[in-house]
Protein backbone atom coordinates (compact mmCIF):
# COMPACT_ATOMS: atom_id res chain seq x y z
CA UNK A 1 0.00 0.00 0.00
CA UNK A 2 2.84 2.15 1.08
CA UNK A 3 4.46 1.53 -2.31
CA UNK A 4 1.39 2.14 -4.62
CA UNK A 5 1.52 5.39 -2.85
CA UNK A 6 4.98 6.27 -3.27
CA UNK A 7 4.50 5.45 -7.14
CA UNK A 8 1.10 7.44 -7.08
CA UNK A 9 2.75 10.15 -5.77
CA UNK A 10 5.49 10.05 -8.11
CA UNK A 11 3.92 9.57 -11.14
CA UNK A 12 3.73 13.39 -12.92
CA UNK A 13 0.61 12.49 -14.69
CA UNK A 14 -1.06 12.62 -11.28
CA UNK A 15 -0.42 15.90 -10.62
CA UNK A 16 -1.38 18.15 -13.62
CA UNK A 17 -4.02 18.23 -15.38
CA UNK A 18 -7.91 19.22 -14.82
CA UNK A 19 -8.67 16.55 -11.84
CA UNK A 20 -4.80 16.38 -11.00
CA UNK A 21 -3.82 16.43 -7.53
CA UNK A 22 -2.26 20.47 -7.95
CA UNK A 23 -5.55 21.63 -9.62
CA UNK A 24 -7.60 19.87 -6.87
CA UNK A 25 -5.15 21.33 -4.03
CA UNK A 26 -5.56 25.19 -5.78
CA UNK A 27 -9.29 24.20 -5.50
CA UNK A 28 -8.90 24.20 -2.31
CA UNK A 29 -6.55 26.32 -0.75
CA UNK A 30 -9.10 29.47 -2.52
CA UNK A 31 -11.68 27.68 -0.71
CA UNK A 32 -10.67 27.79 2.13
CA UNK A 33 -8.92 31.07 2.10
CA UNK A 34 -12.04 32.80 0.74
CA UNK A 35 -14.12 31.06 3.60
CA UNK A 36 -11.49 32.58 5.91
CA UNK A 37 -11.65 36.40 4.88
CA UNK A 38 -14.97 36.03 4.26
CA UNK A 39 -15.23 35.08 8.21
CA UNK A 40 -12.56 37.76 9.06
CA UNK A 41 -14.09 40.24 7.09
CA UNK A 42 -17.99 40.10 8.22
CA UNK A 43 -17.86 37.87 12.01
CA UNK A 44 -14.58 39.15 13.28
CA UNK A 45 -15.37 42.93 13.49
CA UNK A 46 -18.85 42.10 15.20
CA UNK A 47 -17.04 39.77 17.64
CA UNK A 48 -14.55 42.05 18.75
CA UNK A 49 -16.82 45.16 19.07
CA UNK A 50 -19.25 42.45 21.28
CA UNK A 51 -16.28 41.99 23.84
CA UNK A 52 -15.33 46.26 23.80
CA UNK A 53 -18.81 46.86 24.79
CA UNK A 54 -18.95 43.76 27.03
CA UNK A 55 -22.46 42.17 25.53
CA UNK A 56 -23.59 39.10 24.05
CA UNK A 57 -21.00 37.58 25.79
CA UNK A 58 -23.03 34.20 26.24
CA UNK A 59 -24.12 34.09 22.57
CA UNK A 60 -20.06 34.36 21.59
CA UNK A 61 -18.78 31.64 24.19
CA UNK A 62 -21.20 29.16 23.58
CA UNK A 63 -21.34 29.38 19.73
CA UNK A 64 -18.26 27.09 20.15
CA UNK A 65 -20.17 24.81 22.12
CA UNK A 66 -22.81 24.71 19.70
CA UNK A 67 -20.71 24.08 16.83
CA UNK A 68 -18.57 21.41 18.18
CA UNK A 69 -21.76 19.10 18.33
CA UNK A 70 -22.89 19.79 14.91
CA UNK A 71 -21.20 17.41 12.12
CA UNK A 72 -19.75 18.64 9.47
CA UNK A 73 -20.17 15.85 7.62
CA UNK A 74 -24.17 16.32 8.37
CA UNK A 75 -24.17 20.13 7.59
CA UNK A 76 -22.03 19.57 4.27
CA UNK A 77 -24.41 17.09 2.84
CA UNK A 78 -27.83 19.09 4.14
CA UNK A 79 -26.48 22.04 2.23
CA UNK A 80 -25.75 20.17 -0.69
CA UNK A 81 -28.48 17.78 -0.88
CA UNK A 82 -30.95 20.31 0.01
CA UNK A 83 -31.27 24.40 -0.01
CA UNK A 84 -28.04 25.12 -2.27
CA UNK A 85 -27.52 22.18 -4.25
CA UNK A 86 -24.07 20.62 -5.84
CA UNK A 87 -24.01 23.44 -8.86
CA UNK A 88 -20.48 24.53 -10.04
CA UNK A 89 -19.55 27.84 -8.52
CA UNK A 90 -16.54 29.33 -10.93
CA UNK A 91 -13.33 28.27 -9.87
CA UNK A 92 -14.81 26.73 -6.74
CA UNK A 93 -15.66 23.57 -8.77
CA UNK A 94 -18.45 21.44 -8.17
CA UNK A 95 -20.82 22.09 -4.79
CA UNK A 96 -18.58 24.80 -4.52
CA UNK A 97 -21.30 27.22 -2.76
CA UNK A 98 -22.54 24.73 -0.61
CA UNK A 99 -18.79 23.82 0.95
CA UNK A 100 -18.26 27.58 0.99
CA UNK A 101 -21.22 28.20 3.35
CA UNK A 102 -20.61 25.01 5.30
CA UNK A 103 -16.61 26.46 5.78
CA UNK A 104 -17.72 29.58 6.51
CA UNK A 105 -20.32 28.40 9.34
CA UNK A 106 -17.38 26.24 10.72
CA UNK A 107 -14.67 29.29 10.59
CA UNK A 108 -17.43 31.14 12.35
CA UNK A 109 -17.17 29.45 16.29
CA UNK A 110 -13.34 29.73 16.88
CA UNK A 111 -12.89 33.26 15.55
CA UNK A 112 -16.39 34.72 16.91
CA UNK A 113 -15.47 33.19 20.05
CA UNK A 114 -11.51 34.09 20.55
CA UNK A 115 -12.17 37.37 18.95
CA UNK A 116 -14.34 38.38 22.23
CA UNK A 117 -12.90 36.83 25.11
CA UNK A 118 -9.60 38.38 23.48
CA UNK A 119 -11.16 41.40 24.01
CA UNK A 120 -12.38 41.01 27.47
CA UNK A 121 -8.97 39.54 28.64
CA UNK A 122 -7.15 43.02 28.38
CA UNK A 123 -6.22 43.98 31.49
CA UNK A 124 -9.20 46.48 33.15
CA UNK A 125 -6.53 48.57 34.90
CA UNK A 126 -4.60 48.83 31.42
CA UNK A 127 -8.55 49.83 30.10
CA UNK A 128 -9.14 52.27 33.16
CA UNK A 129 -5.60 53.79 32.51
CA UNK A 130 -6.14 54.52 29.17
CA UNK A 131 -9.57 55.69 29.92
CA UNK A 132 -7.99 58.24 32.58
CA UNK A 133 -5.47 59.65 30.40
CA UNK A 134 -8.31 60.81 28.53
CA UNK A 135 -8.84 58.25 25.59
CA UNK A 136 -12.30 57.64 24.14
CA UNK A 137 -13.79 54.40 23.81
CA UNK A 138 -12.72 54.41 20.36
CA UNK A 139 -8.59 55.10 20.87
CA UNK A 140 -8.75 52.86 23.63
CA UNK A 141 -10.14 49.91 21.40
CA UNK A 142 -7.34 50.69 18.17
CA UNK A 143 -4.41 51.43 20.49
CA UNK A 144 -4.92 49.73 23.69
CA UNK A 145 -7.27 46.83 23.64
CA UNK A 146 -6.70 45.38 19.73
CA UNK A 147 -2.97 45.24 19.98
CA UNK A 148 -2.80 43.51 23.44
CA UNK A 149 -5.69 41.02 21.98
CA UNK A 150 -3.83 40.66 18.94
CA UNK A 151 -2.66 36.90 19.92
CA UNK A 152 -5.74 35.16 21.39
CA UNK A 153 -7.40 36.20 18.10
CA UNK A 154 -4.46 35.20 15.78
CA UNK A 155 -5.09 32.08 17.75
CA UNK A 156 -8.77 32.05 17.06
CA UNK A 157 -7.69 32.80 13.15
CA UNK A 158 -5.37 29.66 13.40
CA UNK A 159 -7.99 27.21 14.73
CA UNK A 160 -10.39 28.43 11.97
CA UNK A 161 -7.94 27.64 9.55
CA UNK A 162 -7.50 24.37 10.59
CA UNK A 163 -10.84 23.43 10.86
CA UNK A 164 -11.78 25.19 7.51
CA UNK A 165 -8.93 22.96 5.90
CA UNK A 166 -10.34 19.64 7.55
CA UNK A 167 -14.31 20.82 6.39
CA UNK A 168 -13.16 21.23 2.73
CA UNK A 169 -11.47 17.42 2.65
CA UNK A 170 -14.73 16.28 4.00
CA UNK A 171 -16.34 18.05 1.22
CA UNK A 172 -15.20 15.14 -1.07
CA UNK A 173 -17.48 12.41 0.59
CA UNK A 174 -20.62 14.87 -0.94
CA UNK A 175 -19.37 14.75 -3.92
CA UNK A 176 -17.55 18.61 -3.14
CA UNK A 177 -14.46 19.96 -4.56
CA UNK A 178 -11.02 19.84 -2.96
CA UNK A 179 -8.20 17.23 -2.35
CA UNK A 180 -10.70 14.96 -0.63
CA UNK A 181 -11.47 13.29 -4.27
CA UNK A 182 -8.42 11.68 -4.35
CA UNK A 183 -9.36 10.21 -1.10
CA UNK A 184 -12.39 8.81 -1.28
CA UNK A 185 -11.87 7.85 -5.15
CA UNK A 186 -9.07 5.81 -4.00
CA UNK A 187 -11.16 4.68 -1.03
CA UNK A 188 -14.47 3.81 -3.02
CA UNK A 189 -12.34 2.09 -5.48
CA UNK A 190 -9.99 -0.25 -3.54
CA UNK A 191 -7.30 1.35 -4.45
CA UNK A 192 -5.80 2.31 -1.29
CA UNK A 193 -2.52 3.63 -2.37
CA UNK A 194 -4.23 6.54 -4.11
CA UNK A 195 -6.25 7.02 -1.17
CA UNK A 196 -3.35 7.22 1.08
CA UNK A 197 -1.30 8.97 -1.15
CA UNK A 198 -4.21 12.48 -0.73
CA UNK A 199 -4.38 11.69 2.60
CA UNK A 200 -0.47 12.34 2.90
CA UNK A 201 -0.73 15.53 0.71
CA UNK A 202 -4.04 16.80 2.55
CA UNK A 203 -2.06 16.34 6.00
CA UNK A 204 1.47 17.60 4.46
CA UNK A 205 -0.31 21.07 3.59
CA UNK A 206 -2.34 21.07 6.84
CA UNK A 207 1.02 21.03 8.70
CA UNK A 208 2.20 23.46 6.03
CA UNK A 209 -0.52 25.95 6.87
CA UNK A 210 -0.04 25.49 10.67
CA UNK A 211 3.18 26.64 10.48
CA UNK A 212 2.42 29.46 8.50
CA UNK A 213 -0.09 31.18 10.76
CA UNK A 214 2.15 29.99 13.89
CA UNK A 215 4.50 32.66 12.11
CA UNK A 216 2.02 34.95 11.67
CA UNK A 217 0.77 34.46 15.29
CA UNK A 218 4.32 34.88 16.76
CA UNK A 219 4.39 38.03 14.63
CA UNK A 220 1.88 39.85 16.67
CA UNK A 221 2.73 38.41 19.54
CA UNK A 222 4.12 41.36 21.69
CA UNK A 223 8.36 40.51 22.47
CA UNK A 224 7.81 40.73 26.08
CA UNK A 225 5.01 38.24 26.02
CA UNK A 226 6.89 35.31 23.95
CA UNK A 227 8.60 34.24 26.69
CA UNK A 228 6.23 34.13 29.46
CA UNK A 229 4.18 32.17 27.23
CA UNK A 230 5.82 29.21 27.56
CA UNK A 231 6.43 28.51 30.66
CA UNK A 232 2.87 29.58 31.29
CA UNK A 233 0.27 26.52 32.71
CA UNK A 234 -1.32 25.29 28.95
CA UNK A 235 -4.49 27.59 28.19
CA UNK A 236 -7.62 24.88 27.84
CA UNK A 237 -8.59 25.18 23.94
CA UNK A 238 -11.36 26.87 23.03
CA UNK A 239 -11.81 25.86 19.54
CA UNK A 240 -13.32 22.55 17.86
CA UNK A 241 -11.34 19.92 17.39
CA UNK A 242 -11.98 17.94 13.56
CA UNK B 1 -20.99 -2.00 -7.23
CA UNK B 2 -22.87 -3.80 -4.44
CA UNK B 3 -23.11 -0.36 -2.92
CA UNK B 4 -24.96 0.62 -6.16
CA UNK B 5 -26.71 -2.24 -6.24
CA UNK B 6 -28.13 -2.01 -2.87
CA UNK B 7 -28.85 1.44 -3.65
CA UNK B 8 -30.92 0.13 -6.59
CA UNK B 9 -33.19 -1.96 -5.02
CA UNK B 10 -33.44 0.55 -1.69
CA UNK B 11 -34.90 3.30 -4.32
CA UNK B 12 -36.99 1.19 -5.88
CA UNK B 13 -38.70 -0.51 -3.13
CA UNK B 14 -39.15 3.58 -1.94
CA UNK B 15 -40.86 4.35 -5.11
CA UNK B 16 -43.72 1.91 -4.65
CA UNK B 17 -44.37 2.86 -1.43
CA UNK B 18 -47.06 5.78 -1.27
CA UNK B 19 -45.42 7.20 2.39
CA UNK B 20 -43.81 10.36 2.22
CA UNK B 21 -40.25 9.13 1.91
CA UNK B 22 -40.81 7.57 -1.43
CA UNK B 23 -38.79 8.70 -4.14
CA UNK B 24 -41.48 11.32 -5.78
CA UNK B 25 -42.35 13.32 -2.39
CA UNK B 26 -39.03 12.31 -1.02
CA UNK B 27 -39.72 14.91 2.31
CA UNK B 28 -37.17 16.04 4.71
CA UNK B 29 -39.20 15.30 7.56
CA UNK B 30 -40.89 11.75 7.24
CA UNK B 31 -42.14 9.83 10.76
CA UNK B 32 -43.46 6.56 8.68
CA UNK B 33 -39.43 6.08 7.37
CA UNK B 34 -38.43 6.65 11.30
CA UNK B 35 -40.90 3.84 11.53
CA UNK B 36 -40.54 1.33 9.11
CA UNK B 37 -36.98 1.71 9.11
CA UNK B 38 -36.34 2.15 12.97
CA UNK B 39 -33.47 -1.02 12.74
CA UNK B 40 -31.73 0.70 10.61
CA UNK B 41 -31.80 4.02 12.94
CA UNK B 42 -31.02 2.04 15.79
CA UNK B 43 -28.20 -0.15 14.50
CA UNK B 44 -26.44 3.21 13.00
CA UNK B 45 -26.78 5.01 16.40
CA UNK B 46 -25.60 1.63 18.39
CA UNK B 47 -23.13 1.63 15.91
CA UNK B 48 -22.26 5.28 16.33
CA UNK B 49 -22.03 4.80 20.46
CA UNK B 50 -20.05 2.55 20.47
CA UNK B 51 -17.14 3.69 18.25
CA UNK B 52 -17.94 7.22 20.28
CA UNK B 53 -17.30 5.63 23.36
CA UNK B 54 -14.39 3.22 22.55
CA UNK B 55 -12.24 6.17 21.07
CA UNK B 56 -13.12 8.47 24.52
CA UNK B 57 -12.08 5.85 26.63
CA UNK B 58 -9.35 5.01 24.69
CA UNK B 59 -8.10 8.46 24.83
CA UNK B 60 -8.89 8.98 28.35
CA UNK B 61 -6.23 5.75 29.14
CA UNK B 62 -3.64 7.42 27.56
CA UNK B 63 -4.47 11.02 28.58
CA UNK B 64 -4.19 10.76 32.14
CA UNK B 65 -0.52 9.07 32.54
CA UNK B 66 0.56 10.81 29.55
CA UNK B 67 -0.55 14.11 31.79
CA UNK B 68 1.30 12.79 34.78
CA UNK B 69 4.26 12.20 33.18
CA UNK B 70 4.62 15.58 31.32
CA UNK B 71 4.11 17.46 34.59
CA UNK B 72 7.08 15.39 36.76
CA UNK B 73 9.37 15.25 33.73
CA UNK B 74 9.05 19.23 32.52
CA UNK B 75 11.57 17.90 29.26
CA UNK B 76 8.89 16.08 28.20
CA UNK B 77 5.85 18.15 28.74
CA UNK B 78 6.24 20.39 25.40
CA UNK B 79 6.89 17.58 23.77
CA UNK B 80 3.98 15.77 24.85
CA UNK B 81 1.84 18.35 24.27
CA UNK B 82 2.73 19.53 21.06
CA UNK B 83 2.11 16.09 19.69
CA UNK B 84 -1.46 15.81 20.99
CA UNK B 85 -1.98 19.22 19.59
CA UNK B 86 -0.16 18.01 15.99
CA UNK B 87 -2.77 15.08 15.19
CA UNK B 88 -5.81 17.56 15.76
CA UNK B 89 -4.10 19.60 12.84
CA UNK B 90 -4.44 16.50 10.42
CA UNK B 91 -7.88 16.45 8.53
CA UNK B 92 -9.89 13.39 9.88
CA UNK B 93 -10.38 12.10 6.70
CA UNK B 94 -6.70 11.80 6.37
CA UNK B 95 -5.94 10.48 9.53
CA UNK B 96 -7.73 7.54 8.52
CA UNK B 97 -6.28 6.23 5.32
CA UNK B 98 -2.52 7.21 7.04
CA UNK B 99 -3.63 4.90 10.16
CA UNK B 100 -5.10 2.12 7.63
CA UNK B 101 -1.53 1.31 6.81
CA UNK B 102 -1.58 -0.07 10.48
CA UNK B 103 -4.59 -1.66 11.03
CA UNK B 104 -6.16 -1.63 7.97
CA UNK B 105 -9.91 -0.99 6.96
CA UNK B 106 -11.68 -1.89 10.26
CA UNK B 107 -13.33 -0.50 13.30
CA UNK B 108 -9.97 -0.36 15.12
CA UNK B 109 -8.48 2.14 12.42
CA UNK B 110 -11.35 4.46 13.13
CA UNK B 111 -11.42 4.09 17.08
CA UNK B 112 -7.72 4.57 16.93
CA UNK B 113 -7.92 8.07 14.97
CA UNK B 114 -10.69 9.38 17.36
CA UNK B 115 -8.97 8.64 20.32
CA UNK B 116 -5.78 10.14 18.85
CA UNK B 117 -8.10 13.85 18.35
CA UNK B 118 -9.10 13.59 21.94
CA UNK B 119 -5.83 13.61 23.10
CA UNK B 120 -5.22 17.62 22.44
CA UNK B 121 -8.15 18.11 24.87
CA UNK B 122 -7.65 15.39 27.13
CA UNK B 123 -3.87 15.88 27.63
CA UNK B 124 -4.47 19.93 28.06
CA UNK B 125 -7.29 19.78 30.20
CA UNK B 126 -5.86 16.81 32.83
CA UNK B 127 -2.56 18.80 33.28
CA UNK B 128 -4.10 22.01 33.75
CA UNK B 129 -6.05 20.87 36.57
CA UNK B 130 -3.43 19.10 38.09
CA UNK B 131 -0.70 21.82 38.10
CA UNK B 132 -3.85 24.21 39.49
CA UNK B 133 -3.81 21.72 42.30
CA UNK B 134 -2.94 24.37 45.05
CA UNK B 135 1.03 23.74 47.09
CA UNK B 136 -0.66 23.94 50.59
CA UNK B 137 -3.14 21.18 49.94
CA UNK B 138 -0.21 19.05 48.54
CA UNK B 139 2.14 19.81 51.20
CA UNK B 140 -0.01 19.17 54.15
CA UNK B 141 -1.22 15.66 52.32
CA UNK B 142 2.58 15.04 52.31
CA UNK B 143 2.78 16.14 55.83
CA UNK B 144 -0.07 13.81 57.16
CA UNK B 145 1.80 10.84 55.75
CA UNK B 146 0.65 10.49 51.86
CA UNK B 147 3.35 8.69 49.81
CA UNK B 148 2.80 10.11 45.85
CA UNK B 149 0.93 7.77 44.40
CA UNK B 150 -1.92 7.72 47.18
CA UNK B 151 -1.55 11.83 46.69
CA UNK B 152 -2.41 11.27 42.82
CA UNK B 153 -5.38 9.03 43.30
CA UNK B 154 -6.89 10.26 46.34
CA UNK B 155 -5.98 14.18 46.26
CA UNK B 156 -5.17 15.45 43.01
CA UNK B 157 -7.09 14.11 40.32
CA UNK B 158 -10.61 14.50 42.83
CA UNK B 159 -9.15 17.99 42.72
CA UNK B 160 -8.15 18.18 39.24
CA UNK B 161 -11.85 16.41 38.43
CA UNK B 162 -14.11 19.48 37.49
CA UNK B 163 -11.42 20.69 34.38
CA UNK B 164 -10.89 16.89 33.07
CA UNK B 165 -14.48 16.88 32.76
CA UNK B 166 -14.70 19.77 30.79
CA UNK B 167 -12.44 18.06 28.98
CA UNK B 168 -13.84 15.07 28.71
CA UNK B 169 -17.34 16.92 27.99
CA UNK B 170 -15.93 18.45 25.04
CA UNK B 171 -13.88 15.58 23.85
CA UNK B 172 -17.33 13.25 23.64
CA UNK B 173 -19.31 16.28 22.02
CA UNK B 174 -17.05 16.71 19.15
CA UNK B 175 -15.88 12.91 18.90
CA UNK B 176 -19.62 12.41 18.20
CA UNK B 177 -19.09 14.79 15.17
CA UNK B 178 -16.34 13.42 14.30
CA UNK B 179 -17.31 9.85 13.67
CA UNK B 180 -19.44 10.55 10.86
CA UNK B 181 -16.53 10.78 8.45
CA UNK B 182 -15.25 7.22 9.96
CA UNK B 183 -17.78 6.20 6.91
CA UNK B 184 -14.84 6.31 5.05
CA UNK B 185 -14.05 3.06 6.13
CA UNK B 186 -17.82 2.28 6.36
CA UNK B 187 -17.73 1.96 10.16
CA UNK B 188 -19.34 5.45 10.80
CA UNK B 189 -22.15 4.81 12.92
CA UNK B 190 -24.61 7.18 11.67
CA UNK B 191 -22.39 8.75 9.03
CA UNK B 192 -22.89 5.98 7.17
CA UNK B 193 -27.13 7.21 6.60
CA UNK B 194 -25.72 10.23 5.76
CA UNK B 195 -23.06 8.91 2.81
CA UNK B 196 -26.26 6.68 1.35
CA UNK B 197 -28.79 9.17 1.85
CA UNK B 198 -26.67 11.71 -0.21
CA UNK B 199 -25.78 9.06 -2.65
CA UNK B 200 -29.38 8.44 -3.58
CA UNK B 201 -30.78 11.87 -2.63
CA UNK B 202 -32.78 10.41 0.40
CA UNK B 203 -33.81 13.44 2.40
CA UNK B 204 -35.80 11.79 5.29
CA UNK B 205 -32.66 9.33 6.08
CA UNK B 206 -30.62 12.52 5.83
CA UNK B 207 -32.08 14.42 8.43
CA UNK B 208 -32.94 11.47 10.50
CA UNK B 209 -29.20 11.05 10.84
CA UNK B 210 -28.43 14.54 11.29
CA UNK B 211 -31.37 14.98 14.32
CA UNK B 212 -30.23 11.61 15.75
CA UNK B 213 -26.11 12.77 15.76
CA UNK B 214 -26.65 15.74 17.21
CA UNK B 215 -29.02 14.58 20.07
CA UNK B 216 -26.74 11.79 20.69
CA UNK B 217 -24.13 14.87 21.25
CA UNK B 218 -26.28 16.34 23.57
CA UNK B 219 -27.21 13.48 25.77
CA UNK B 220 -23.85 12.06 26.51
CA UNK B 221 -23.08 16.09 27.45
CA UNK B 222 -26.02 15.63 29.74
CA UNK B 223 -24.57 12.22 31.24
CA UNK B 224 -20.87 13.80 31.89
CA UNK B 225 -22.59 16.46 33.82
CA UNK B 226 -24.49 14.33 35.90
CA UNK B 227 -22.02 11.87 36.59
CA UNK B 228 -19.46 15.14 37.26
CA UNK B 229 -22.24 16.33 39.55
CA UNK B 230 -22.41 12.73 41.52
CA UNK B 231 -18.75 12.70 42.14
CA UNK B 232 -17.74 16.01 42.82
CA UNK B 233 -20.49 16.58 46.30
CA UNK B 234 -18.00 18.69 47.74
CA UNK B 235 -18.23 21.83 44.83
CA UNK B 236 -22.13 21.56 45.82
CA UNK B 237 -21.55 21.82 49.75
CA UNK B 238 -19.66 25.32 49.38
CA UNK B 239 -22.56 25.99 47.00
CA UNK B 240 -20.20 27.07 44.26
Amino acid sequence: MLGDAYTYLTQWSNWTGSDGMLQLMFEQLLLTFTALAITVVFALPIALYLGHIGRGGFLAINISNIGRAIPTFAVLVLLSVGFVGTAELGPYGRAGLATLIALVLFALPPVVTNGYVAIREVDKDIVEASTGMGMTGRQVFWRVELPLAMPVIMAGVRLALVQVWATATIAALVAGPGLGNVITSGFYNSNYGKGLAGAFVVAVVAFALEMLTFGAERAVTPVHQRRSRRSEAPRPTVGAVM
Amino acid sequence: MTVLAQAGTTVAAAADDPSCYSRLTNHWVCLSYWQDRSTDLIDATQQHLQITVLSVTLGLVLALPLSVIARRFTRLKVAILGLSTAFYTIPSIALFPILVVFTGITMTTVVIGLALYTLTILVRNTLTGLEAVPDDVRESATGLGYGSTRLLLKIEFPLALPVIMAGLRVATVSTVALTTVGSLLSYGGLGELLLDGVQNDFKAEIFAASVLCVALALSLDVLLLAAQWLMTPWTRARGA
